[in-house]
């Protein structure tokens, strides 16, 4: 048996923009066991409803994540709508559908680009963050942020984005889709591409079925799992399409995965457009809140949980959220075993890890 | 715009903060922004680096990992606060788990505030503390050591300027 020797891995590591710790037991140069560390990004923010109104609480919630942001404002203004019995207009749930449709693009496309550089092609990344500046110039240009939008609010949103610049937006993303085309391509095809990531980090569906992996990690080991589809939010019920399912659950089928939808998202946010109604956005909300309630929500990463619950106050007496990467950390060390530790930046990278979410 | 003789390379390391700010310093980086012509690369390895680029406020879990960078990173160095998180804790100064603002744990030269930072305001909060880089270069070459009390005074009034443009 050859020498095992303890490599660490993290917090501070050239391939991770955000901390994790990860102890590497390795035989030669096979990784046997991954111990994962955390914490070194919790803040306790699920701590602050003590502090902060329900609709302060909003933008708080918002700010767990600055990838995934208008997901995590949506679903905590949603729970809290939800428990007070508010019924936001329907214009308001297409634009936060648009909004949400969005993120994951340029979610997808910033994941990408990481990806890229996980596996040394410094120019693909690039590519992959040009493309995606297109994006943040429509959501700076409708919601004022570039990452952090703060647009959503108990009650709908702070401000409509009129139809003449909805219609702006779909010829913009339909301009970039040739561009996007020309990179995913080169994940798709390239054999030096290829050569990293086929076969690489086989997680069978029985396993993502049993480590409850969620997302795009699931739905690349064949799992046909969006909550999108359950339709508790948005008008995703109304737009008509299909989960992006691959079978192969090697890290290849993961970035398939999210090209697919990449793709996806533009078609989304074009058949949103096409049927957006006219309306306000907001409804005045009144009163404190009293009784729960509990939502699921599709994020870029996968399914996040959001949990309100008031008791006749201001203040919430619980605000729970349980995020994707969570989910797909056990799914991660299974890969982890057993591979080669060279591949273990790729294997990381294509669970998409959002640390600062799953530590809050 | 101020002058460097050599090119000044970046550590970029994220406290506890939200992303938000990471992904703006990574966006430095790429072609929209592109901090490249100025001699700016990102770098993972402490040794290397001039600039250190904290994002995020600091926690009981990763006060040491912060220290350490920053011990680790040769003279001279710069540390740039990155993020009103950074800055001061911001939006989670009252978390029970956050110690406040970078400059609890190691000396901050400049605060580029913002929740997220926007890359033109880290870009310029870059080149700011290039100026200061030099500066310190300058009176290593000369062998004056900087008086223990003169970084902490600096920063205060950088702070302040930054705050009052906002």
């Amino acid at each position: 048996m050859a020498k095992r020797t303890v490599i660490p891995f993290g917090p501070q590591h050239p391939v991770l923009p955000e901390p994790v710790h990860l102890d590497l037991v390795v035989e030669d140069e096979t990784v046997v066991e991954a111990i994962p560390s955390i914490g070194f990004i919790h803040r306790g923010l699920e701590k602050l409803v003590e502090k902060r109104d329900y609709s302060q609480m909003v933008y708080v919630i918002e700010r767990i994540c600055g990838i995934c942001s208008f997901g995590h404002g949506w679903g905590a203004a949603a729970a809290v709508e939800g428990a007070m019995g508010v019924k936001i207009p329907e214009r308001a749930e297409y634009l936060r559908t648009i909004l949400h449709e969005l993120s994951r693009l340029h979610s997808h496309l910033l994941w990408l680009g990481l990806l890229a550089d996980a596996f040394g092609f410094e120019s693909l990344f690039n590519h992959c963050w040009r493309v995606r500046e297109t994006v943040l110039d429509i959501l700076e240009k409708t919601t004022g942020g570039r990452v952090i939008f703060s647009i959503c609010k108990v009650g709908g949103l702070n401000k409509d984005i009129d139809n003449e610049t909805l219609k702006e937006i779909v010829e913009t993303l339909e301009g970039i889709k040739e561009e996007i085309k020309e990179l995913t391509d080169v994940f798709i095809e390239d054999d030096s591409v290829k050569n990293r990531m086929v076969g690489v980090g086989v997680l069978s569906k029985e396993d993502a079925e049993e480590l409850c992996a969620v997302g795009p990690v699931a739905r690349g080991s064949g799992v046909v799992q969006d909550m999108r589809l359950t339709n508790n939010h948005g008008v995703y019920g109304e737009l008509d399409f299909e989960p992006v399912i691959e079978t192969a659950g090697d890290c290849y089928a993961r970035c398939k995965v999210r090209i697919g939808e990449v793709f996806q998202s533009i078609e989304l946010i074009a058949k949103a457009v096409a049927k957006i109604p006219e309306g306000p956005v907001s409804v005045p909300v009144k009163g404190n809140v009293e009784g729960e309630y509990m939502l699921r929500l599709e994020q870029p990463r996968g399914e996040a949980f959001y949990y309100a619950k008031g008791a006749n106050s201001k203040f919430l007496q619980r605000m729970r959220v349980r995020t994707p990467t969570n989910m797909n950390i056990p799914a991660l060390v299974k890969t982890l075993q057993g591979c080669d530790l060279a591949d273990v930046p790729i294997l990381i990278l294509t669970i998409d890890p959002c640390i600062s979410c799953t530590e809050r | 715009m101020s002058y460097i003789a050599k090119s000044p390379w970046v550590i970029h390391y994220d406290g506890s903060s939200c992303n938000g700010c990471d992904i703006e310093v990574l966006a430095c980086l790429t072609p929209m922004y592109d901090v490249e012509r100025f001699g700016i690369i990102n770098t993972g390895n402490p040794k290397h680096a001039d600039v250190f680029l904290v994002t995020g406020s600091v926690n009981e879990q990763n006060k040491e990992v912060v220290k350490q960078i920053y011990e680790q990173m040769p003279e001279p160095k710069v540390v740039v606060a990155v993020g009103i998180c950074a800055c001061s804790g911001g939006v989670f100064k009252q978390c029970y788990n956050i110690l406040g603002g970078v400059d609890t744990v190691i000396p901050v030269d400049v605060y580029v505030p913002g929740c997220a930072a926007r890359p033109e305001a880290i870009i310029d909060g870059v080149v700011k503390g290039l100026a200061v880089l030099q500066e310190k270069r300058d009176n290593m070459v000369k062998g004056i050591d900087a008086p223990a009390e003169e970084p902490e005074a600096a920063a205060e009034e950088e702070k302040t300027e930054e705050g009052g443009e906002n």
